[in-house]
């Protein structure tokens, strides 16, 4: 039952910071290159075009939310399964988004990448 | 030209995102070592945390990081640019040999050379991503053929010329 309860806030930490990432990239790519802007309106005016985006607070939201069930999760489990378990199930996670939602060329290339660093992330714990 | 500055660019924020991420999260553990363990009945000591210069330079780290992230992901893609953050973690294996005096294991190294691995795969993808942002933006089609080249290029030559005969319609 415990471990349940520990998978379910594991697995919706995993979905809400895979779409803050979502969000936030569909964003960005919403406002155009920063550099660009940053070069024309100066950090301030950067700052106050991000924030204006509704896309990006969304997303923001979204990552807040996954850090409160971090917390969660890590106060029903061990941190050394909570951290590297949702850190890797993320990569994978948003992959499988970007593919979908952002219609990303998500070649073999990036699926070896995206695998690579998922085991990668797993055996920093051990 | 162009090509080399797109290069660079691309190696650039590789780096700030990954050392920004990276040495922040050494830097925050420094300055929590420092305050000390928290418990849950006095938790209003987390304040004092404000104040230890450590923490506020990790702050100021991960805020770097957040910036050059949300950079990276105006010009990139999301897949392009997080494996660049799991390289953070790298960084943060040998900052916690070198300046916590931590002891990393043999699984850890294997770890990080897996992550340097991916990463490498990824960043060496050549201006592909470039053109694939383009074609997102011509529409869902376009980005779902395989070959960007092929797609993106007699669109994007098609489409001036199209405007510019029905701007010469209205001008007849």
């Amino acid at each position: 039952m415990n471990s349940l309860k520990l998978w379910i806030a594991i697995g919706m930490l995993v979905l809400a910071s895979s779409a803050g990432d979502v969000m936030l990239s569909a964003a960005m790519k919403r406002i155009g290159d920063l550099d660009l802007i940053r070069i024309e309106k100066g950090l301030l005016g950067v700052i106050s075009r991000v924030i204006s985006e509704r896309l990006f607070l969304l997303g923001l939201c979204c990552l807040i939310f996954s850090f409160f069930c971090l917390l969660t999760a890590l106060s029903w489990g061990d941190a050394s399964l909570v951290a590297p378990a949702s850190a890797s199930l993320t990569y994978i996670c948003s992959a499988i988004m970007a593919k979908f939602l952002l219609h990303e060329n998500v070649d073999r290339r990036r699926w070896l990448s995206a695998a690579l660093v998922c085991v990668g992330v797993l055996l920093l714990v051990k | 030209m162009a090509d080399i500055r797109v290069k660079f660019k691309k190696i650039f924020i590789y780096l700030a995102i990954a050392c920004c991420n990276g040495t922040g999260d050494v830097l925050l553990k420094r300055g929590m070592d420092n305050l000390g363990e928290i418990h849950l009945n006095h938790w209003t000591h987390i304040f004092n945390a404000f104040v230890d210069p450590w923490i506020i330079l990790g702050i100021l780290f991960l805020a770097g990081f957040f910036y050059s992230y949300l950079t990276a992901l105006s010009w990139a893609d999301l897949t392009f640019v997080l494996p660049a953050t799991a390289f953070g973690y790298v960084v943060t294996a040998f900052l916690s040999r070198v300046f916590l005096h931590e002891t990393v294991s043999l699984w850890r190294w294997a770890g990080v050379l897996l992550i340097t691995c991916g990463v490498g795969l990824v960043a060496r993808g050549p201006s592909l991503t470039e053109r694939h942002t383009k074609d997102t933006a011509l529409g869902k089609d376009a980005a779902l053929t395989k070959d960007a080249t092929l797609s993106k290029d007699p669109l994007l030559a098609k489409d001036p010329a199209i405007s510019r005969t029905k701007e010469q319609h209205e001008l007849a």
